[in-house]
């Protein structure tokens, strides 16, 4: 051994300073910017939305089952909100799962840990700069997104009104901001599924499981969604923004579930992203046998979210009048005959009639769910509804009947069931030619959480 | 040249539950001294190298890292680079990213340019700088995991098994870039299973064993510990051979049979001190018996380390025959 130990008094050494943030942010966006796979999905988000509206805007076919899927041979903004709804969907859970799933689960793939470690010299710097390198990149796909959905669909359809989800007409200028507006807003519940992949990939290592984690739970919330559960309930899920930004397209806008939605899925994106912190810095990078933190710590990391969305559900009873579903028989009412009442007038204006207005017409809808022994609340496909209207310059009242189908978000198709000239037909006669009849078919959307009051 | 130690420990610990990875461990590393850590599978290099780059705090014990002691946070000077397990670069990029990449990590200007270019050169990649990395042998890899640490300019350089994969002239690289570093004053604590690097590189060397220091010293001080070794003679009558070494005093004929050294029909083998293996082969000519070749069964080296890490019965020997 050797005795050389030097007697002198130690000079200041300086200790290794950890490298800064911002460098370790560009070092992690040049890693996820190398890997072909992001290369190529963030290429398919820039490109794929405008081309598939660009296309779909020329064919007579639409795609009606989403929102706004019918108007998209009328504006070139509707294609960007079926873009917007196809994402909420499963694309964007499905990107952050790419993303964010696979960010530390890379580095214990390539066995790079210590390599990084020894050149950034603080765990706590890592994790922030991959936190931000991968909120950078989702970020740049859903801009992605968005853009390319708008300018496929201006480029193809061009800037024109948009009809709501209770029929007012949005001035282009309008459409086009309350369209940017809803992709920001979705951007939140994004970042919540984003610090859910950051929990999975720190939470299982290299395990493909990490990958799939805020895919299955955007599974599991989807198919929770498509269930009659209690209003409160469905505000507490990080779901519920990529839903309720539709309340933007009426007039008053539905502000409160989208507040409420957007809250929640930042409180998700926080919680999940600081779980994913403690459980990182807990790790031991000197064990070459880690390979995640395991099943227990998968239970470290699902319970507190499960007790989180136990706590917003405390928190939304409370603070909110919402009650059962939400989907209630007045409300239906009255949303079925604020939207018929704007359709009618844009369906007067195709065929040159008069022009009326809303309070003229003062419709009015009755609904019953069912039959007489079904209870008049609750999503689901048995709604019958008639719509009484005055017509203009006369006392003589109109009647139209449609079937409407209630989703359990409080969405709703009604499906015109006539009179022929009025609702019963997809098209009208206009001077111009055929056109598609507004009063046939039209998408409605009630607010989940107001009180049930008949207005 | 700065002359406090580069590295000096005492009485190191470190447990990672049951397992006692470290047990009371010393080690000196001086500047310009190339320090070999060998040690079975499990010894504790790995860990104690990982203590060195400051990727863990030891459990007990005094560490100074280039006259820095180590406290209880993570925490290592500047000036002290290296890699264990593998050079851990991203496969993606190409080796010149990497290298451009974790110099914009720390914070390099526009230098960095002729920086990166010139730790290329040095290891000799720099013809082949611009191809991904996932395109790499291992021993490519390992060399431009010295580039990255070369960048940094270190004062302590420690390196994980760093000739795992070399060919001959990527080992003449590393060998010159080590020789190098040291001649300039930095310290070199790299570990290997090569005793031959350990030999041609190194001037001290520790070897441990399941967690302990068997041995810390000179290099040619370790050679000295392996006592009587089993020759090799490669003779011209085998018969004769055979009989001349069974008559011979000091000698031992080792029996072909005996552990799974592979007979040769034109070989003997004999074990004893060298005076009696010196007496052995003039009478071995004196006999008419032409001796083509004489080299020890296991080399001097590989001996003492089998035999101070207690591995120098069967298992050796396995290894021997496996060869």
């Amino acid at each position: 051994m050797t005795a050389a130990v030097s007697t002198r008094a130690p000079e200041q050494v300086a200790v290794a300073r950890p490298v800064s943030v911002r460098a370790g942010y560009r070092f992690e966006l040049v890693k996820q910017l190398s890997q072909w796979r992001v290369r190529l999905v963030l290429l398919a988000c820039w490109l794929a939305p405008g081309l598939f509206v660009a296309v779909v805007s020329q064919q007579t076919s639409l795609p009606t089952d989403t929102v706004f899927g019918r108007w998209m041979l009328a504006t070139g903004w509707a294609g960007s909100l079926v873009v917007l709804a196809f994402c909420c969907s499963w694309a964007l859970p499905l990107l952050t799962s790419l993303v964010a799933g696979d960010v530390f689960a890379a580095e214990d793939r390539l066995g790079t840990w210590r390599h990084l470690l020894i050149a950034v010299r603080s765990p706590r710097r890592i994790f922030a700069a991959k936190a931000l390198a991968t909120f950078t990149v989702i970020l740049l796909m859903v801009v992605g997104l968005a853009v390319s959905g708008m300018v496929g669909g201006i480029a193809a359809v061009g800037s024109h009104q948009l009809a709501g989800l209770d029929g007012h007409l949005l001035t282009p200028g309008e459409a086009g901001r309350t369209v940017l507006v809803a992709w920001v807003c979705v951007l939140a519940p994004t970042f919540a599924f984003a610090g859910v992949g950051l929990l999975g990939s720190v939470v299982l290592g290299r395990s493909p499981m990490g990958l799939l984690v805020p895919a299955v739970l955007a599974i599991v919330l989807d198919l929770a969604e498509m269930l009659p559960l209690p209003a409160v309930v469905r505000f507490a899920l990080p779901t519920n923004a990529f839903l309720a930004w539709r309340g933007l397209f009426t007039d008053p806008a539905q502000v409160g579930p989208l507040v409420i939605g957007i809250v929640v899925s930042l409180v998700w994106a926080v919680a999940s992203t600081a779980l994913a912190y403690v459980l990182f810095m807990r790790r031991d990078f000197t064990d070459l046998a880690n390979d995640g933190a395991g099943r227990r710590a998968l239970v470290g990391g699902v319970l507190p979210l499960v007790a989180l969305t136990g706590a917003t559900v405390l928190v939304v009873s409370v603070a909110t009048s919402a009650s059962g579903t939400g989907v209630e028989r007045p409300k239906l009412e009255q949303s079925l005959a604020t939207s018929y009442a704007h359709l009618y007038r844009l369906q007067s204006g195709e065929l040159n009639r008069p022009d009326v207005t809303e309070a003229h017409l003062r419709a009015t809808a009755s609904c019953d769910k069912g039959g007489s022994l079904v209870e008049d609340h609750g999503p689901g496909n048995d709604w019958r509804c008639v719509v009484r209207w005055h017509l203009p310059d006369s006392t003589a009242t109109g009647t139209a009947i449609y079937q409407l189908d209630v989703t359990a978000d409080g969405r709703y198709v009604a499906d015109g069931d006539g009179p022929k000239e009025v609702n019963g037909y997809f098209q009208v006669h206009t001077p111009q030619g055929d056109a598609p009849n507004p009063l046939w078919q039209f998408d409605g959307n009630i607010d989940l959480l107001t009180s049930t009051e008949k207005g | 040249m700065d002359t406090r130690p580069a590295v000096r420990a005492r009485g190191i610990t470190k447990d990672f539950g049951d397992v006692v990875a470290l047990d009371e461990v010393d080690l000196d590393v001086d500047p310009g001294e190339i320090h070999g850590l060998v040690g079975p599978n499990g010894a504790g290099k790995t860990t104690l190298l990982g203590l060195l780059l400051g990727l863990a705090l030891p459990d007990d014990g005094t560490l100074e890292i280039l006259g820095q002691p180590v406290g209880r946070v993570l925490s290592v000077p500047e000036g002290v680079a290296g890699f264990v397990d593998g050079p851990g670069l991203y496969p993606a990029l190409t080796g010149r990213q990497n290298l451009l990449a974790l110099a914009s990590l720390r914070g390099y200007g526009p230098e960095r340019t002729q920086e990166v270019d010139a730790a290329l050169e040095e290891v000799g990649l720099s013809g082949v700088a611009d191809g991904r990395m996932r395109g790499f042998s291992l021993g490519m890899r390992q060399r431009l995991g010295l580039a990255a640490a070369l960048l940094t300019h270190p004062r302590l350089l420690v390196l994980d098994e760093p000739s795992n994969g070399l060919d001959l002239a990527g080992k003449r690289h590393v060998h010159r870039v080590l020789q190098r570093l040291a001649d300039e004053g930095t310290a070199v604590v790299m570990s290997s299973h090569r005793m031959d690097d350990l030999a041609a590189l190194c001037t001290q060397v520790t070897i441990l064993s399941v967690g302990r220091t068997v041995f810390s010293g000179p290099v040619d001080k370790l050679a000295a510990e392996s006592g009587d070794l089993d020759y090799r003679i490669q003779v011209s009558d085998h018969e004769s051979a055979s009989a001349i070494a069974a008559g011979s005093p000091g000698i031992q004929l080792v029996p072909p049979s005996s552990g799974s050294l592979r007979p040769q029909a034109d070989a003997v083998v004999v074990h004893g001190p060298v005076p009696a293996l010196d007496e052995l082969v003039s009478r071995l000519v004196g006999g008419g018996v032409a001796v083509r070749e004489l080299a020890p069964v296991v080399p001097p080296l590989e001996a003492a380390f089998l035999a101070l890490t207690g591995l120098d019965g069967s298992a050796a020997q396995d290894e021997e025959g496996a060869r």
